[in-house]
Order: C-alpha cells, then sequence, then structure tokens
C-alpha cells in the first residue's frame, strides 16, 4: 500500500477525489483542464494502487488455500478472501507511523500495511526468515517496524492492548492513530466493552474497525446479538460510529479518513462497522453447514475487487492490459513469496528456548 | 497433467476418507471446481480442484481412506481422450489396490511358512497342512516378526507394567527369558524370578542409604529409630560411631595399621572371609545403646529364621588330604601374596555341590520353593565392631579356586576400604559361614531367610584318621549343612555334604 | 506516611509499614522516570483499596495516578499495550482473585508478545495485586493464587515478605524489559519496623536465608514468612534449629539456595498458604527430590492451605491456614527422634 497520509477531508463515499472544492473545473482554460487532468491521474493511480493492494491478498489468500491443502502451511489458517476491501481501505487512510493491531484473520491486515509477501508468507512455512521467525504462524504476524503489533488469537484480546498503545501515543504527545480490527464475533466479548467504554473515557486516539461478516465463526449475527446494529451500540459508548459497506474500497477509505481525522483532531475513539463477507469457512477448510451456497453467490456478486475494477473501467482508468498486468504482478509477488519461503531455513531447534525473556543483547535501557 | 491428491483439511488431519466423487473421468473441471467429497474427523467437505483441465482417471473410490497428499485423481489437459482412458482408469484402481493389499498377502504366506532360521518358532509351528488352530496363527505372526527384526539384543521387549514389576523387583529385563510373543518378558517371566536381593527391603532414607556407604555401614545392621523402623542419617553415624569405638577398643593396632597379612598364612586362621577391618578411626561418640540397635538388627532377621524356619542339621568330617596336597603343589611356584588358602577349595566344592542339589540353592517364598537359577555364594563375615557381613560372591560354582580366593581377597580388601557395592551385598543364594579361624570345629547355623541352607565349615584340624585299615594323622574340615525343612528333607541335605566330599577328594577337578 | 517523604535518602535507619515502603517505592519511581505511571481501580483519591497509593494522585496529577473502572482485563491489557509503546506502566489489580478476569491478557499477551513475535516486542510492565488470607475476607478475596502465575513462562513473580523488599523491590522490576507481577499479602501491609539497609538496590532472582539452622530447613515466602520463623521461635525451645528460606522470587525459582540449605539440615518442609494439589509447594517439593535425593533424611513435608475455600469465619479461617504451631510440628515429625 502506499502509506502516505492524505489528509482530504470529508469525501463522499464511493466519490473520493483528492481535488478540492475550489479547483471545479472551468473548461474554458486549458490550464484548469491540464490540472484536472493531472488531479484526474492522480485519482487513477490511487485507484490502481488500491486494485494491487486487492489483488495482492486474493491471490496470496489463494495460494494458501493450496499450499495449505498440499500440507506447506499447517495449523489454523483464517483467509480473508472476500474481505479485502477493508483492509485496503482502511489503510489508505492510515500514515505509517499510525500503529495496527490485528486478529488471527490478519493477512489482510499485514499485507496491507506494507508487510512483505515473502515475510507472511515464510511465517506460514514456519520458517525463520518469516516476519515472527515461525513462532508465531498464521494467526501470529508481528512486524514491530511497520507498527504492526500482531495477529491476535484469542477473540478481542487485542482491544485492550490496543488501547494501552493509544494511552502511549497520547501520553506522549503524538499525534499517531491506532487502528484495531476485530470482528462481530468479539462486539460479544466483554473485553470490547471495558475496552470501547476506557477509550472514550480517556479520549484515546483509537480506530475501533469492526469487520462485521456476519458469523462468529459458525453463528450468525441474529443468533448471538440481541441488538445486531453494532454501530448504534458502539455509539451509546459516547464516541462516534458508524456502518459502512465493506465491499466497497472506496467507501471504506472515505470512512475511514473521517474516523482517523476526527480521532487526530482529538474527538477520541471512532467505531466503524464494517459490513463485509468472507467466502470461505471460518477456518482453512470447515463443513459451512451454517451458510448457503445462494448467501455466498450473493455476496460474490459484490466482489470488492470486480467493483472496484468495473468503475475503473467505467472511468477510464483501467483497460484489460493494464489488469492482467496488475493480476499477474500480484501472483508474481506471491510466487516469488513461496519460492522464498520453501528454500528459506529454519529456526534451529537449539534456540527454542529464545525469546521468552528479554535476552542480554536485547536489552533497552 | 497433474494429479488431484488427498487435501489436507485440517490442523491435525492425516489422512481423509474419500466420500464421493463429483465427477467422473472425462469430465472439464475448472480450477477451484469442488469435484470431491471428503470425510475427515470433523464432517464432510466439498474439495476443490486447483488446476483447470479434464479429468482423467479417478484413482481412488469412495470409501477408501488415504493419508494427505496420496493422489486421488489425474486432471489432464487432453479432453478427447478421456472417455477411451475411463476404462484403463478403473483397472488401474483395482490394480493398484492389489499392490496395497500385497504386504499383507506376504504375511499370510509367510505364516504358513516360517522361515528356517527362526528356529523357536518354527518348532512351535505346525506341519504345512495342518488345520489352523488360534494358537498356531499366532505363533506364525510371531514368526514373521522375528524373521523382521533386526539382529541385535534379542529382546528388551516389555510392556509397562511389566517393566514397573521388574524395577521394583530389582530384576535387569535383559537377563530375563521372554516367553511372550516374539520374546517379549511377560508379567509372569518376571513374576517367577527370585528377587535379586535377599528378599528383605530395608527402609532407610536416601541421605541413610548414601551416608552408610560413605561410612561403610551394612544397613542391616542399623537400627531404625525413624518412623516404620525407618534408618535415618543418625542412626547411620551411631552404627559407624559405636563400631569405630569397640574396634577402637578392642584392636588398637588395627587403627594405627591395617595389617595385610590376612589370606596369605597357610593356617586355617587365614582364611580371609571372617573379618573385615575398619578403615577410619573412631570418632567417638559410641554408646552401649548403638551397639544394641546394631544387635537388635540381627535378632530381628535370626529371630524371624528361628520363628519360621525348620531348621535341620547334618555333618560329616572331610580328609582334606588330597585337597591339602594339592595346594601344596599349586602353592610352590606362587608368591606369597598369591598363595591359595584351604577356604578357596572350600568354597568351590560348596558351589559345585550346590549346582549338583539344587533343592538347596534357592529361595521360599510364598509358601514354595523357587530355585535359583545360578549358585551366588554370600559369605558370612563377622565384623569387630559385631554385627555380620554378607558380601556375595556372584556364579561360584563357574569359578575356578584361584578366581574364588582372588575374589574373595578383593571383596575383603574393599570391605576394608568401604567400597564394597550393594549388589555385592545382595543375591545370595546360599550362604558359607567359616568359623575356622575362631577355632570351632563345626558351625552350626541359621538360615538368612529366604534362602533355604546354610553351609559351615570349622577349622581344618589335624586328627587321628583311620583309612584303609591304618590309623593315621591327617587334616580334616567338619562340614555341616542347616537345612530348611519346608524346602528340603535330610535325605537332600545329605546328597549336599556328601557331593562336598567327593568334590574335595578331586582337588584337580576343582580346579578345572 | 511519615517519615518516608524523605525515602529516597540512603540507608537511614527508618521506622515505617509495609504499606509505606511500597508507597515509597512508588513515589521513587513515578518521581524517577516520566515514562511510569500507575493505573488501577481507585489508585486515586480513594489511596488504593489497600492504602498503597494514599496522597500520590495529589503529587503527580491524575495523568500519571489513573483510576480505571472496574475493567481488569481492558486496563491490564492496556497496560500491556502501553509497555510495549514504550512506558513504564505500573498496573495495580486490587486482589489476587479479582486478576481472574484479567488473566486472558497476562497469560495471552504479557506472557507471550515477545516470544510469538520472535523477539521483536518488549512488555515492560509491572503488575502489583494483593494476595493471601487472614483478614476475614472470605472465599473471593482471601486466596493464594501466585502459584497459578509461576506456572507461566515468560513472566516473573515476586513476593517481596520483608520490608527492604517492599521498598525495594519495584525499581528493578520496572527496569526488568519483561512483565513482573509483585505479590503484596494482605496480612503484611501493616508490618511495621526499621529498614535496615537502606533503599539500595536488590536482586529479584535470588532467595533470602531468613534465620540460620543446621537442622531442618523450612522454605516460604509472602505472608508465611513471619509465621515460619515464629515456628522456628517455637523450635528453638525444643532444641531444634531450623533455617528458614524466604523465597522472594516464585518464578524464577532459586534452586542452588534451597539445595545448598537442605544439604546442611537433611530435612525441608515447605510452607505455602496456597492449597497443596498443584501448588507451589508441590513444585518446590519435586525439585528438592530431583536434585537433593540423596541428601533428604526425612519425607520433605508439606504445610498448606486446607483445601477449601477461605472461609469467613475467624476460627474456621484460621484453622484452614498454616500456623506457626502447624509448622513446628511438620518439622519436629521431619526431625523426629532428634539428636
Amino acid at each position: 500500500m502506499t502509506g502516505t497520509r492524505k489528509r482530504t477531508p470529508k469525501a463522499e463515499p464511493g466519490t473520493v477525489k483528492a481535488v478540492p472544492d475550489t479547483a471545479k473545473a472551468t473548461p474554458d482554460t486549458a490550464k484548469a483542464a491540464e490540472r484536472a487532468a493531472r488531479a484526474d491521474d492522480a485519482v487513477a493511480k490511487h485507484h490502481s494502487d488500491l486494485l494491487a493492494t486487492m489483488l495482492l491478498i486474493r491471490r496470496f489468500e489463494e495460494r494458501c488455500v493450496e499450499l495449505y491443502s498440499a500440507a506447506k502451511i499447517r495449523g489454523f489458517v483464517h483467509l480473508y478472501i472476500g474481505e479485502e476491501a477493508v483492509a485496503t481501505g482502511i489503510e489508505a487512510a492510515l500514515a505509517p507511523e499510525d500503529a495496527v493491531v490485528s486478529t488471527y484473520r490478519e493477512h489482510g491486515h499485514a499485507l496491507a500495511r506494507g508487510v512483505p509477501a515473502a515475510s507472511v508468507m515464510a511465517e506460514m512455512y514456519g520458517k525463520s526468515t518469516g516476519c515472527s521467525g515461525g513462532r508465531g504462524g498464521s494467526m501470529h504476524l508481528f512486524d514491530v517496524r511497520r507498527r504492526f503489533y500482531g495477529g491476535n488469537a484469542i477473540v478481542a484480546g487485542g482491544l485492550p492492548l490496543a488501547a494501552g498503545i493509544a494511552l502511549a501515543e497520547k501520553l506522549r504527545g503524538s499525534d499517531a492513530v491506532v487502528c484495531c480490527y476485530f470482528g462481530d464475533g468479539a462486539f460479544a466479548e466483554g473485553e470490547f466493552h471495558e475496552t470501547a467504554n476506557l477509550a472514550a473515557l480517556w479520549d484515546l486516539p483509537l480506530l475501533l474497525a469492526c469487520e462485521n461478516n456476519l458469523y462468529a465463526m459458525g453463528t450468525p449475527l441474529a443468533v448471538e446479538h440481541a441488538q445486531t446494529d453494532l454501530a448504534m451500540r458502539a455509539a451509546s459508548y459516547g464516541m462516534p460510529a458508524w456502518a459502512v459497506d465493506g465491499m466497497d474500497v472506496l467507501a471504506v477509505e472515505s470512512a475511514a479518513r473521517r474516523a482517523v481525522d476526527g480521532i487526530r483532531a482529538g474527538h477520541g475513539p471512532h467505531f466503524l462497522e464494517l459490513r463485509t463477507f468472507r467466502y470461505r469457512a471460518h477456518s482453512m477448510y470447515d463443513p459451512d453447514r451454517y451458510r448457503t451456497k445462494t448467501e455466498i453467490e450473493q455476496w460474490r456478486a459484490h466482489d470488492p475487487i470486480t467493483a472496484l475494477t468495473e468503475r475503473m473501467r467505467n472511468a477510464g482508468e483501467l483497460d484489460e492490459a493494464t489488469y492482467e498486468d496488475l493480476d499477474a504482478r500480484a501472483q508474481q509477488e506471491v510466487a516469488r513469496a513461496e519460492a522464498a519461503a520453501e528454500s528459506a531455513p529454519v529456526e534451529p531447534v537449539g534456540d527454542l528456548l529464545r525469546h521468552i525473556h528479554t535476552e542480554p543483547a536485547e536489552a533497552q535501557p | 497433467m497433474g494429479e488431484f491428491r488427498m487435501p489436507a483439511l485440517g490442523a491435525d488431519m492425516v489422512e481423509g476418507t474419500l466420500t464421493e466423487w463429483l465427477v467422473k473421468p472425462g469430465d472439464v473441471v475448472a480450477k477451484g471446481a469442488v469435484i470431491a467429497v471428503i470425510e475427515t474427523s470433523k464432517s464432510d467437505i466439498e474439495v476443490e480442484v486447483f488446476e483447470a483441465g479434464t479429468v482423467t482417471r479417478l484413482l481412488a473410490e469412495p470409501g477408501d481412506v488415504l493419508p494427505v497428499g496420496a493422489p486421488l485423481a489425474v486432471i489432464g489437459e487432453a479432453v478427447e481422450s478421456a472417455p477411451v482412458e475411463s476404462a484403463p482408469a478403473e483397472s488401474a484402481a483395482v490394480q493398484s489396490a492389489e499392490v496395497a493389499a500385497a504386504p499383507a498377502a506376504e504375511t499370510v504366506s509367510a505364516a504358513t511358512e516360517p522361515p528356517a532360521s527362526t528356529v523357536p518358532a518354527a518348532v512351535e509351528a505346525p506341519p504345512p497342512g495342518a488345520g489352523v488352530a488360534p494358537l498356531p496363527v499366532r505363533t506364525e505372526v510371531d514368526a514373521s516378526a522375528q524373521a523382521t527384526r533386526p539382529a541385535g539384543p534379542p529382546h528388551l521387549e516389555a510392556g509397562p507394567l511389566v517393566r514397573h514389576l521388574a524395577h521394583e523387583r530389582g530384576i535387569d529385563l535383559a537377563t530375563v527369558h521372554g516367553t511372550g510373543r516374539g520374546g517379549r518378558v511377560t508379567r509372569a517371566d518376571v513374576e517367577q524370578l527370585p528377587p535379586p536381593g535377599n528378599g528383605i527391603r530395608i527402609r532407610a532414607t536416601p541421605y541413610a542409604r548414601r551416608l552408610a556407604a560413605e561410612l561403610r555401614v551394612e544397613l542391616a545392621t542399623v537400627h531404625g529409630t525413624g518412623r516404620d523402623g525407618a534408618i535415618r542419617a543418625a542412626d547411620v553415624r551411631g552404627a559407624s560411631a559405636r563400631r569405630h569405638e569397640e574396634e577402637a577398643v578392642r584392636y588398637p593396632a588395627a587403627h594405627k595399621k591395617a595389617p595385610e597379612r590376612r589370606g596369605t598364612d597357610r593356617t586355617p586362621q587365614a582364611a580371609p572371609a571372617p573379618t573385615v577391618t575398619a578403615g577410619r578411626p573412631a570418632q567417638g561418640g559410641a554408646s552401649g545403646r548403638r551397639t544394641a540397635a546394631m544387635r537388635r538388627a540381627i535378632a530381628e532377621l535370626m529371630s524371624r529364621s528361628k520363628r519360621e524356619v525348620p531348621h535341620y542339621y547334618l555333618s560329616t568330617t572331610i580328609d582334606l588330604t588330597a585337597a591339602t596336597q594339592w595346594l601344596h603343589r599349586a602353592n610352590r611356584d606362587r608368591a606369597p601374596g598369591e598363595r591359595l588358602v584351604p577356604a578357596a577349595l572350600l568354597l568351590a566344592a560348596t558351589a559345585r555341590a550346590a549346582r549338583e542339589v539344587p533343592e538347596l540353592n534357592g529361595f521360599w517364598q510364598e509358601d514354595a520353593f523357587v530355585p535359583a537359577d545360578a549358585v551366588h555364594l554370600a559369605v558370612a563375615v563377622s565384623l569387630r565392631g559385631g554385627g555380620l557381613l554378607t558380601p556375595v560372591i556372584h556364579d561360584a560354582d563357574r569359578l575356578s579356586p584361584q578366581d574364588l580366593m582372588a575374589r574373595l581377597k578383593d571383596l575383603v580388601q574393599r570391605a576394608r576400604r568401604g567400597r564394597l557395592r550393594a549388589s555385592e551385598l545382595s543375591g545370595g543364594t546360599l550362604t558359607v559361614s567359616n568359623l575356622g579361624d575362631q577355632g570351632v570345629e563345626s558351625v552350626l547355623g541359621v538360615i538368612h531367610p529366604p534362602q533355604v541352607a546354610l553351609a559351615g565349615f570349622g577349622a581344618v584340624v589335624e586328627r587321628p584318621w583311620a583309612y584303609d585299615g591304618m590309623l593315621g594323622v591327617r587334616p580334616v574340615v567338619t562340614a555341616t549343612l542347616s537345612g530348611d525343612h519346608r524346602a528340603t528333607d535330610g535325605a537332600v541335605g545329605a546328597r549336599f555334604l556328601t557331593a562336598v566330599d567327593r568334590l574335595l577328594q578331586n582337588p584337580e577337578g576343582l580346579a578345572s | 506516611m511519615n517519615n518516608v517523604s524523605n525515602a529516597s535518602g540512603v540507608s537511614k535507619q527508618t521506622k515505617l509499614t509495609y504499606r509505606e515502603a511500597l508507597r515509597a517505592a512508588l513515589r521513587d519511581a513515578l518521581a524517577a522516570d516520566e515514562r511510569v505511571f500507575l493505573m488501577g481501580e481507585d489508585v486515586g483519591k480513594y489511596g488504593g483499596a489497600f492504602g498503597v497509593s494514599l496522597g500520590l494522585v495529589e503529587e503527580f496529577g491524575t495523568e500519571r495516578v489513573r483510576d480505571t473502572p472496574l475493567s481488569e482485563s481492558a486496563f491490564t491489557g492496556m497496560g500491556i499495550g502501553a509497555a510495549i509503546a514504550g512506558l513504564r506502566p505500573i498496573v495495580e489489580i486490587m486482589t489476587v482473585n479479582f486478576s481472574m478476569l484479567a488473566l486472558d491478557q497476562i497469560l495471552n499477551n504479557a506472557a507471550t508478545l515477545r516470544h510469538m513475535s520472535n523477539g521483536q516486542l518488549s512488555v515492560p510492565l509491572v503488575i502489583r495485586m494483593t494476595t493471601g488470607a487472614g483478614r476475614q475476607l472470605a472465599a473471593q478475596h482471601s486466596h493464594s493464587l501466585e502459584g497459578w502465575y509461576a506456572h507461566i513462562p515468560g513472566i516473573r513473580v515476586l513476593a517481596p515478605a520483608t520490608l527492604r523488599d517492599a521498598r525495594a523491590m519495584l525499581a528493578p522490576a520496572l527496569a526488568d524489559p519483561d512483565p513482573v507481577i509483585i505479590f503484596e499479602h494482605g496480612s503484611l501491609y501493616n508490618l511495621a519496623g526499621e529498614l535496615d539497609g537502606g533503599e539500595g538496590p536488590v536482586d529479584l532472582t535470588s532467595a533470602a536465608v531468613r534465620r540460620s539452622g543446621t537442622d531442618v530447613t523450612l522454605i516460604t515466602y509472602g505472608g508465611s514468612l513471619p509465621k515460619t520463623l515464629a515456628a522456628a521461635d517455637l523450635l528453638a525451645a525444643d532444641g531444634i534449629e531450623a533455617e528458614v528460606i524466604d523465597l522472594r522470587s516464585l518464578r524464577p525459582l532459586d534452586d542452588a539456595t534451597i539445595m545448598a540449605s537442605v544439604a546442611r539440615t537433611h530435612r525441608a518442609v515447605v510452607v505455602d498458604e496456597a492449597w497443596r494439589t498443584g501448588s507451589l509447594a508441590a513444585e518446590i517439593t519435586a525439585r528438592i527430590t530431583e536434585q537433593a535425593f540423596y541428601e533428604l533424611d526425612a519425607p520433605v513435608g508439606r504445610v498448606c492451605s486446607a483445601e477449601v475455600p477461605i472461609p469467613y469465619a475467624g476460627h474456621l479461617e484460621e484453622a484452614a491456614l498454616p500456623q506457626a504451631a502447624g509448622i513446628a510440628a511438620a518439622a519436629r515429625e521431619a526431625v523426629g527422634g532428634h539428636g
């Protein structure tokens, strides 16, 4: 992802244009037309970046299915296919100095953050070149240099952690925002409510990004929540909260910018309910008895990559060859990541007990 | 062409069952198409193919249980050949099933015809064509198992219960003959063995045991004052201090210099076994109470023996002329330190007699006699400070008098230095008590349970002896036997003493 | 509060309580490092449920001494988050029983983040909590669950039992780049005495011999130390010289000090206010049999709490807990017919 922060306030969902209102085209001046063309180019480039990120996540996850089936990757693996617009759109609104705390369905979050695909893939191979040295696996990707504070595999377990980082940012006087991803399942946990209350109470710079994919593992939203309007409930903690179409990357980006701007302006935590859907099972494979094929097909019809592609085509921002090129590059990156992971070394067993306590060389003042 | 393989469908999946094919040979499949249903421990899961193409062969049938990674189908690029290939495909599947079954078939044939090399199994195997009964079948399977077992230690196979049992009884499984399948050691194999020790488990704390070894205190002689009579460190220290006190009083010289002449004299008193000198000066603080404690331990064992074991006693006087002459010859060229004494021949004769009369060599356990599988002579040694030590010469019946002599000297010397190992104080199958050095002529000893006999020898003395109608002076020794009447009757004891006599008349035979 | 406002002075003989010693340590820590802050339920105006932080919010303000809602999991997790983001939080959990609500954060995050991240993350967090019985607080405020925490690799567990350790353990705990849990036994808060040896640094790894003896080793920690020392006095009257070891650190355990003592006395009794089954006492006993088996002249004895939720009634509570007489009896049993 680009990672450059663009402080474009109040873009309308779906019509993000980094063009100031005052720059409305005056068609009779060539200069203005040129300016507008440049602006249009920038928009097209931005859309292309978003598409590239979503394609990378999609191709990466698809390859994970195959590698898991071939027993190259083991353990629990939770795929993000269908939800790409969420991480991609939110990351577009975050800056590199912002921090991210994630869940166990975090490949997409990590890739969107800029964690190299090779490092994520190697981690799933359990190799020492993985972003957690093979100690974490799919559910525990960490890249502290990119302020990616990990996949947390305890549902809602990352929320207090994220609030604590936000508290540190606030006490230090930085204007960094902490984004915490969690799901509709976590919303039922006490830790969510404790954290929402505390974050609002202390005005912490926290973006609560709730990925509502309608199922807590196999339990539908309506079976686990008495009130299924999650944004409304979050608002009761005294924080701005609204629901967003999580299948529309531009809508997500727009909403995230609005929230991030509010947070940076000192208005405390914001809550986004990102309505989305995972096409695949909860974990790598499950019987998927809790959803119908029809339901999955209906969501596939709103596929975020297809939606953005069509929008770009209609706007003349994308032709077939360019799409093929973007897709090929995504697949090549995944292939390179896989090849590197295949040949990478594993951690020596002699290092089994490392990283339990600080090692002398690591000790910080 | 590619293969569709059994996918890994979960973190713990190692194999899956093909429940259903959703395609047939010839079907064109797209990448991501669901083509089969696999049953895992969780549920039935529809699985997809990762390659577009044509299903050319199905390699597995519904119901097959296959490991992750096993090929299930071949996905080809060509469409046209599919119908043609479908027929061979099915026969290929059948063939591979046959191949898979082949090892099992080989097992069966091995069963009916065990390899000649597996002799024990072959002996038990029925003749070809014999009716197949359940038992032989099992034996045959063993035969094939044995045939494939690599060379090496024959067996150390035993289940955890058996291992525990063996450990509890102090039995080394490597020494046990297994009668179970494939030579496995069974519970019965272990249970029928006599315990390696004298069967009396001494309660002592770990520290007391360590201390006893360091101070060369025989735990059997220590009275425990801990809970349930457990011997504690204080008891061991008391026993040690008491011993040194008494030695200091009775044998002051021994505390200055340990005499080395013992075991080299030719006099009967020179028999090396009877005494063990102390190696450490008394540390003071000995008391009558401690002596009493040591005595109580001996009292307990001996009382038990006399209370429970109905003893009978036999004795015979043996002419040692031949033995003495043989010793003269044998010692002629030996340095004084290497000379043999009569005790070596007496031990040799006793050990071989015990082998000849196995009814006396073993243990009385749970109302039955259990013969020992070897002759381990426990040699009673009276301690100067009081008490008894019975170091054991293992496999004494296989040792020459020279070896017995060396063994005895070694045991006595190491006893002096406190270097006896616990294993050298346990395992005796028959006790020998030689009190010749104390000047007595016959020993009517008390059996050490659970042993069933004790052989005694008095001093070798010159006595008038009638032989072949003539009277002469000859060296003689009185040999006695204390027998446990529950295990044997007097006739058995008599056979034993007769054997000792006969063996001593032919010392060359003992030496060979 | 009296006499401790000047607590940073060195090696003064100062009369104070355990509570005041803890407070002085907190004050020093807050004054010494801007990254340090105290967070917990009623640690501010209220002064802490047990009065440990009384006066600190007035001195350091609400940013540094933060009252939290009753959300143990959230504020403990926030302590972890703030620690990985570079601050040095001190989280106070009112009692160990309440810490069960934060156990997820302590076990699944504080103890694991360093390892899961392959050493990328440090969690320099200190968690303080009250433990133990003896004040008739019944079955939800009285338990000793230190052993549960001592089970977890990745955290250090401390149990200050003396004024000196109460005063001096916090600074090195904060300096530790990894999470540290400090257990303050509720019965010790009013322990008063002179602070010997000043406020100089103490180590966090070694056990301390609080009384030397030759006949039996009594191993204990935290709130059981005074009772064990009292038992040693009883034994001395019988001519039995007991050595008393204060573990101080429950994880890691200082095996060397324990084994050296057992090698001298050959008898050991472990005194642990927790329940016997699966306890720290069980762990220490196992280690002694592993490492000092041939030194043992008696079975290792254990004096633990009765296996019952701690009852309210005074006489029942007393009967449920280790007491000096019972400790002395266990020591006599180990020594047996001494002499």
